[in-house]
C-alpha cells in the first residue's frame, strides 16, 4: 500500500543574505556573510492513511517548518514530498490541487487564524464554495452541518470570531479545516493555546472526528502527555533532524535515543510526586550554529568522542527501531 | 508546624468596570509555611494571578482589595503605606512572572539592573553588589556568570532570561516567592532544569513559595499543598498527595481526568463540559453548578461555604466526592 504522504529526505534551508549597509559594510572592509539555518535537515517519514503520527520537538526544532511544508505553505529546499505516491514535482494540475485540498491545517493560535472581520458561515464555507465542492446557495446548510460535527451550535455562523471564546474559535478552524473533505489535517500545537478543560474536549473531537472520517493526522506538539493519547505512531525532532521514530507503544514505554529519554523523564507527570528533578544540561544549540556531529552531543551523558564527528543517520537498530543514535546502531554491529 | 510566612485570610479583590465592580477574587484563604511550596492551580479567569498580584500589593485603580488580611509573618501588609511596601517588595517578598521581560528592563544590561536592586534595599558598595549579583546568577546554574552580567536581556534564550530573573528574586533571600507560571512558556528540558533548581533552594533557604499555574502535573512534582481556584474562589485545598489521588471537589476530579495521561491510551478523556463562566456573569449559587454533574438545586441557589476537613484539607462543595472513588 502506498503511503498516503510520504517525505523523502526533506530539508528546509533560510538563507539570509547580507542587506544593503551589510554589503556597503563589507567594501569598507567588514565581513557579513550569508547566513543560512537548515531549519529541517533531510527528514524522512511516511504517514498511512487513518494513522495518526505525533511528531514531538522543543521550540526551534523545525517541527511547525516541517507541517507547514506537508500542507504545501512553504516548498521544501531539498527532499521529494511525494502525496498518494506522486512526487510533487510530478504532479498533474489535478493531483497538486487535490493534494491542496485533502491536506488542512489546524493551526496554534485561534485569535490570529480566523480572519476578525468575517463572519463564521464565511470562514467555514468560502474555500468549499470556491474550489467547488458545493454551490453557494448550498453553503448555509454545509455550514450548520458542519459546525454541529465539532459541536458547536449551526446559529453561530452569523457571528463574528471575536465573538467567542478561545476553545469555540478552534472548532470553528477545525470546522473550517472540514469543509474541504481532507484526508490528512496537520494540527500544529492545534491545543496547546487552549485550558486543560477544553484541550481535554477539543482532544476527543479530534478522536471522534477521527473514527467518524478515518482521517490521519499529523499531530505536531511539544506536549507529550497529549502526544501520547492520541498518536500511534510517534517522531521526535532535535535540531531540524528526526532523531527516533516508531509506534507510540515503544518510544513512550522503552525510548531508545537520549533524547527521548530525557524529554520523557522530564516531563512532569501527574503521578510523578515530590519529583526531584534531574534534568539534562545545557539549551538546545541555535541552528545558526550547530554542533558538529550529532547535535544532541553536548547534553547527552552517553556521548562518546565518536558522537562529536560522525552524524549519525535515522537507521534500525537491534529489533527493527528506528533511531539515530551512533550508541543504539553500534550494538547492533 | 512553624508559624506560617504568609497568612492570607477572606481576601477579596474587585475591579469596578462600566458594568459594576466584579470579584475577581473572592474569599481567598491560605497559608504558606517556611520551606513549603504551595501550588495554585485554576484555569485563566480563575483568580489565580490576581491573588499573587493582591499579596504583593500590586493591584491598580481600578482594582482594590475590598476586604480580607495578607499577613506577612505576622505584619498586615493592608496596612503598610506605598513606600514601605516597596520596600518590602523585592526585600521581603518576591514576584517572578510568566514572561521574564515583564521584570527585565530592555534596554538596560543585566548587571546595572541587578546591582540597583540591591542598592535599592541594601547599604553595600557597588563593587560589592556586583559581587552579590555574579553570586545569584552562579546559584541558578547560568554560567560564567561575570561575564553574563555585562549582557543585554535581548542577548540570552527564554530560559536564560528567567534564570536571571529568579535570581533577582533570590538575590535578597526574601522570605516568600510568588512565581506567576514561570516556566509556562519554556521548553520541556528547560523547565525541568529551573524546577530542579527551585526545589533545591527553597530546601537550602527555607524560603516559602507560591508556585501559580494552569498545569497541575507541574504542581504534582513540585508542591507540598495544592488549592485549586475556580471563579475567584479556592475550591478545595489540601497536600498534593491526598488531593491528586483523591479529589473531593467534582471541578478538582475534572481539571485531573482532563489530562491526557490520566487515561490508558486509547481510552477517551472525560472532560469537564461547558466552558469557565465570565466572571461579570456569574451563576447565583456554586460557580461550577453549570459545568458539574453532580449539581443539584441547592447547588444552584447557594454558595457553598468553605468546610475544614481533617488532615489539612478544605473544601466548598455540597456534594463531595467520597473518598473511595
Amino acid at each position: 500500500m502506498t503511503a498516503l504522504l510520504s517525505l523523502q529526505d526533506i530539508s528546509q534551508t533560510y538563507v539570509s543574505s547580507p542587506d544593503l549597509a551589510e554589503r556597503i559594510a563589507n567594501l569598507a572592509g567588514a565581513n557579513y556573510q550569508e547566513t543560512r539555518v537548515r531549519a529541517v535537515n533531510g527528514v524522512s517519514l511516511e504517514v498511512a492513511e487513518g494513522e495518526v503520527l505525533g511528531l514531538v520537538g522543543e521550540s526551534g526544532c523545525g517541527k511547525s517548518t516541517l507541517g507547514r511544508m506537508v500542507v504545501g505553505v512553504e516548498t521544501p529546499s531539498g527532499g521529494t514530498l511525494s502525496w498518494r505516491g506522486v512526487a510533487l514535482e510530478q504532479m498533474t494540475t489535478q493531483q497538486r490541487r487535490a493534494w491542496e485540498l485533502e491536506v488542512q491545517m489546524i493551526f496554534q493560535d485561534p485569535f490570529a487564524s480566523l480572519n476578525p472581520r468575517m463572519r463564521v458561515e464565511q470562514i467555514v464555507g468560502e474555500a468549499a464554495v470556491i474550489h467547488g465542492l458545493i454551490r453557494r446557495s448550498e453553503r448555509r446548510d454545509y455550514v450548520a452541518d458542519l459546525l454541529t460535527r465539532v459541536g458547536l451550535n449551526a446559529d453561530v455562523m452569523s457571528r463574528y470570531p471575536h465573538q467567542f471564546s478561545g476553545g469555540q474559535r478552534q472548532r470553528v478552524g477545525i470546522a473550517r479545516a472540514l469543509a474541504l473533505k481532507p484526508r490528512l489535517i496537520v494540527c500544529d500545537e492545534a491545543i496547546s493555546a487552549l485550558d486543560v478543560s477544553i484541550q481535554a474536549q477539543v482532544l476527543n473531537l479530534f478522536e471522534d472526528l477521527r473514527q467518524e472520517f478515518g482521517f490521519a493526522y499529523l499531530f505536531i506538539s511539544h506536549d507529550l502527555g497529549a502526544v501520547e493519547h492520541i498518536a500511534d505512531r510517534v517522531a521526535i525532532m532535535y535540531l531540524g533532524r528526526l532523531v527516533e521514530i516508531g509506534t507510540a507503544d515503544e518510544v513512550f514505554e522503552n525510548p531508545r535515543h537520549p533524547y527521548t529519554r530525557a524529554l520523557l523523564a522530564e516531563a512532569p507527570r501527574l503521578d510523578r510526586r515530590g519529583h526531584s528533578f534531574t534534568p539534562i544540561q545545557g539549551e538546545i544549540p541555535s541552528p545558526l550554529n550547530p554542533p558538529p556531529g550529532c547535535a544532541f552531543h553536548p547534553r547527552c551523558p552517553l556521548a562518546t568522542a565518536a558522537c562529536k564527528t560522525g552524524v549519525p543517520d535515522l537507521r534500525a537498530g537491534r529489533d527493527g527501531r528506528r533511531t539515530a543514535c551512533i550508541l543504539e546502531q553500534e550494538e547492533v554491529a | 508546624m512553624n508559624a506560617p510566612v504568609l497568612s492570607v485570610r477572606d481576601l477579596v479583590t474587585q475591579f469596578d468596570t462600566r458594568a459594576g465592580a466584579i470579584t475577581a477574587v473572592d474569599g481567598v484563604s491560605l497559608e504558606v509555611g517556611p520551606g513549603e511550596v504551595l501550588g495554585i492551580v485554576g484555569e485563566s479567569g480563575s483568580g489565580k494571578t490576581i491573588t499573587g498580584f493582591s499579596i504583593m500589593g500590586l493591584i491598580d485603580k481600578p482594582g482594590g482589595i475590598a476586604g480580607g488580611e495578607v499577613l506577612l509573618k505576622g505584619q498586615d501588609l493592608r496596612k503598610l503605606s506605598e513606600p514601605a511596601m516597596a520596600r518590602l517588595r523585592g526585600d521581603r517578598i518576591a514576584m517572578i512572572f510568566q514572561d521574564p521581560m515583564m521584570t527585565l528592563n530592555p534596554v538596560l544590561r543585566i548587571d546595572t539592573q541587578m546591582i540597583e536592586t540591591i542598592r535599592a534595599h541594601r547599604d553595600v558598595s557597588r563593587s560589592r553588589a556586583r559581587d552579590m549579583a555574579a553570586e545569584a546568577l552562579a546559584l541558578v546554574g547560568i554560567p560564567s556568570p561575570v561575564e553574563r552580567l555585562r549582557t543585554y536581556p535581548h542577548e540570552m534564550s527564554g530560559g536564560m532570561r528567567q534564570r536571571v530573573v529568579i535570581a533577582i528574586a533570590l538575590m535578597l533571600e526574601p522570605d516568600l516567592i510568588i512565581a506567576d507560571e514561570p516556566t509556562t512558556a519554556l521548553d520541556v528540558t528547560i523547565q525541568s532544569q529551573i524546577l530542579s533548581e527551585m526545589q533545591k533552594l527553597m530546601a537550602q533557604r527555607n524560603t516559602a513559595l507560591i508556585w501559580i499555574t494552569h498545569d497541575l502535573t507541574v504542581v504534582a512534582g513540585l508542591a507540598h499543598r495544592v488549592a485549586v481556584m475556580y471563579a475567584g474562589r479556592i475550591v478545595e485545598t489540601g497536600p498534593v498527595d491526598a488531593l491528586l489521588d483523591h479529589p473531593k471537589h467534582p471541578y478538582t476530579r475534572g481539571l485531573i481526568s482532563s489530562i491526557p495521561s490520566s487515561v490508558p491510551r486509547g481510552e477517551r478523556l472525560v472532560p469537564i463540559k461547558g466552558m469557565t463562566p465570565s466572571l461579570m456573569n456569574l451563576p447565583e449559587g456554586c460557580a461550577f453548578a453549570p459545568r458539574c454533574p453532580r449539581a443539584s438545586e441547592t447547588c444552584r441557589k447557594a454558595r457553598p461555604d468553605r468546610q475544614d476537613l481533617a488532615t489539612g484539607r478544605s473544601l466548598r462543595c455540597f456534594h463531595p466526592l467520597e473518598e473511595a472513588s
